[in-house]
């Protein structure tokens, strides 16, 4: 390890994020899947009827050309999987000490949110 | 002077997997375990039964498929369930965002907003099942 340097009386830096960036994330993505809920939620209290047509035009809307529909989700989408890791990977952290396991399952749950990620966008976007 | 990277810091090992259930923990404590575990639970199901259940909802046969498949009762509780893992994270999560703006901060206020976060969420999911189980 580096010879840490001391910035201020209480701090030294040894490298480490100190979670002030994650913390920030974490609610951020929860405010934009917030969003997107309350979102899904009007379009389906505006159906005039619930209809396969209207289903799938709720997630696949398009304004003048634009895709909007599938945009909005893969958005959204893709603040639940930065939500996910970081809520998940506090878990490891809390109740599996040893170092190999706990690597071993935070890059499963990473290959398990891109895949999620991935599978999600086929679908949306292939609709 | 800090020597917060070479000194061992205290840890407290007073949880034991036997003793969990014995716990006396207060209303917000619950709602905080609850938290995690519905937020661990929709990850889990995320790519094998929820993915896979929009997928099928966005095929024309399969939306057609999905009122026989949702006619069973087994399906019927799971589909409560992660709707009852969703509205609790959605709520608590909520709670969670206020009082990280300093509101509701004390013993008092703060087991109070778990209560109501409790009665939204439950309430919710209970219309869920009445929906679901076809009261209307």
């Amino acid at each position: 390890m580096a010879t840490p340097e001391k910035i201020g009386a209480k701090r030294l830096v040894v490298g480490a994020h100190y979670g002030v960036g994650d913390f920030m994330i974490q609610r951020i993505t929860a405010i934009i899947m917030a969003v997107y809920t309350l979102i899904l939620l009007v379009g389906i209290l505006m159906m005039p009827s619930f209809t396969y047509e209207s289903w799938v035009a709720l997630f696949t809307f398009s304004v003048g050309g634009l895709p909007l529909g599938q945009l909005l989700g893969t958005l959204a989408f893709l603040a639940l999987s930065y939500h996910v890791w970081i809520g998940v990977r506090d878990i490891w952290m809390d109740y599996v000490k040893p170092v190999g396991i706990r690597l071993t399952l935070q890059v499963l749950t990473i290959l398990w949110l891109i895949g999620s990620f991935v599978y999600f966008a086929v679908i949306i976007w292939g609709a | 002077m800090s020597d917060s990277a070479t000194k061992k810091r205290p840890q407290y090992r007073n949880i034991s997997v036997g003793q969990i259930l014995k716990y006396r923990l207060p209303l917000a404590g619950r709602l905080s375990i609850l938290h995690r575990v519905s937020g661990a639970l929709m990850f889990l199901l995320l790519p094998v039964l929820i993915l896979p259940l929009f997928a099928m909802s966005m095929s024309p046969s399969g939306f057609q498929a999905f009122a026989v498949v949702a006619g069973f009762p087994v399906v019927k509780i799971v589909f409560l369930v992660l709707i009852w893992a969703y509205l609790h994270h959605f709520c608590a999560g909520i709670r969670y965002l206020v009082l990280d703006s300093h509101h509701g901060l004390d013993k008092y206020s703060a087991q109070k907003s778990a209560g109501v976060v409790f009665g939204a969420s439950l309430g919710l999911t209970f219309v869920f099942a009445l929906k679901l189980f076809g009261a209307w």
